[in-house]
């Protein structure tokens, strides 16, 4: 198996931080497919860029610190363009779902109103149909008794 | 003794970066909708990242550092993007 050979404190060191990195990574990845809603959904997968990320990145800084017997910190630069960058990709995110949201909802509470008046149209048509039936019967009936009084005189 | 330890350690670290790159692939899949499916991707690639640093510790080598850190950028560009089209239906207006 492959590794570097490092002093026992700095391997200690080393292996301690890349499980917990992962360990914690592991566990981002498990809320983002056990939780309920998508708004529950957006935070687990930041606690692998936050923790996990820094726990890795701290590893690697020892890492390449030992074996090159000078400070290297140039993993930092990846540490802080991910804090810096995630936040505003998240946040884009969840606000084009909130408005995806908010479209889906007016959408359908437009579609309700709109069967609404459809049906309440219907039966204000039925009971306008049912009048004139029966104003025409009122006076149809009449005139047909005229008719046979004329006829009988 | 210690790289022994150590390389056990990777392994494991590595084991549970992998599981949670499936994690995620499954929630990509099934997710319901598309921010889910956006919000599982972003998460993929930053696993995938964590699982590159890990290469890079392990063989000793500084090339996957740059790889990496070209994921990052990538990533940010495309998520941005894409939650971009989400909301207005195209990405450059």
């Amino acid at each position: 198996m492959l590794a570097p050979d490092l002093p026992p404190v700095a391997a200690l060191a080393v292996a301690v931080l890349a499980v917990l990195g992962s360990a914690v990574a592991l566990v981002g990845a498990l809320g983002l497919l056990r939780l309920k809603t998508f708004y529950d959904r957006v935070h687990p997968p930041t606690l692998s860029t936050s923790l996990g990320l820094f726990c890795i990145v701290l590893a690697s800084i020892v890492t390449f610190s030992v074996l090159g017997s000078r400070l290297v910190i140039h993993e930092v630069l990846l540490f802080f363009f991910v804090t810096m960058t995630l936040p505003v990709s998240m946040m884009l995110l969840a606000r084009a779902a909130l408005f995806r949201d908010r479209v889906e909802a007016f959408d359908k509470q437009l579609a309700a109103e709109v069967r609404a008046a459809a049906q309440q149209e219907a039966a204000d048509l039925a009971v306008a149909q049912a009048e004139a039936a029966a104003l025409a019967e009122l006076d149809a009936g009449p005139a047909h008794d005229d008719d046979a009084a004329y006829g009988s005189e | 003794m210690s790289q022994a330890a150590l390389a056990t350690a990777l392994v494991v670290a590595q084991t549970m970066l992998a599981l949670a790159l499936c994690l995620c692939a499954y929630r990509l899949i099934r997710g319901p909708r598309a921010q889910d499916r956006v919000t599982a991707i972003d998460a993929l690639y930053m696993n995938a990242l964590l699982s590159i640093v890990l290469v890079g510790i392990r063989t000793g080598s500084q090339l996957y550092f740059e790889a990496a850190l070209i994921i990052a950028l990538a990533g940010f560009a495309s998520t941005s993007a894409v939650a971009k089209f989400l909301m207005r239906g195209e990405v450059i207006e």
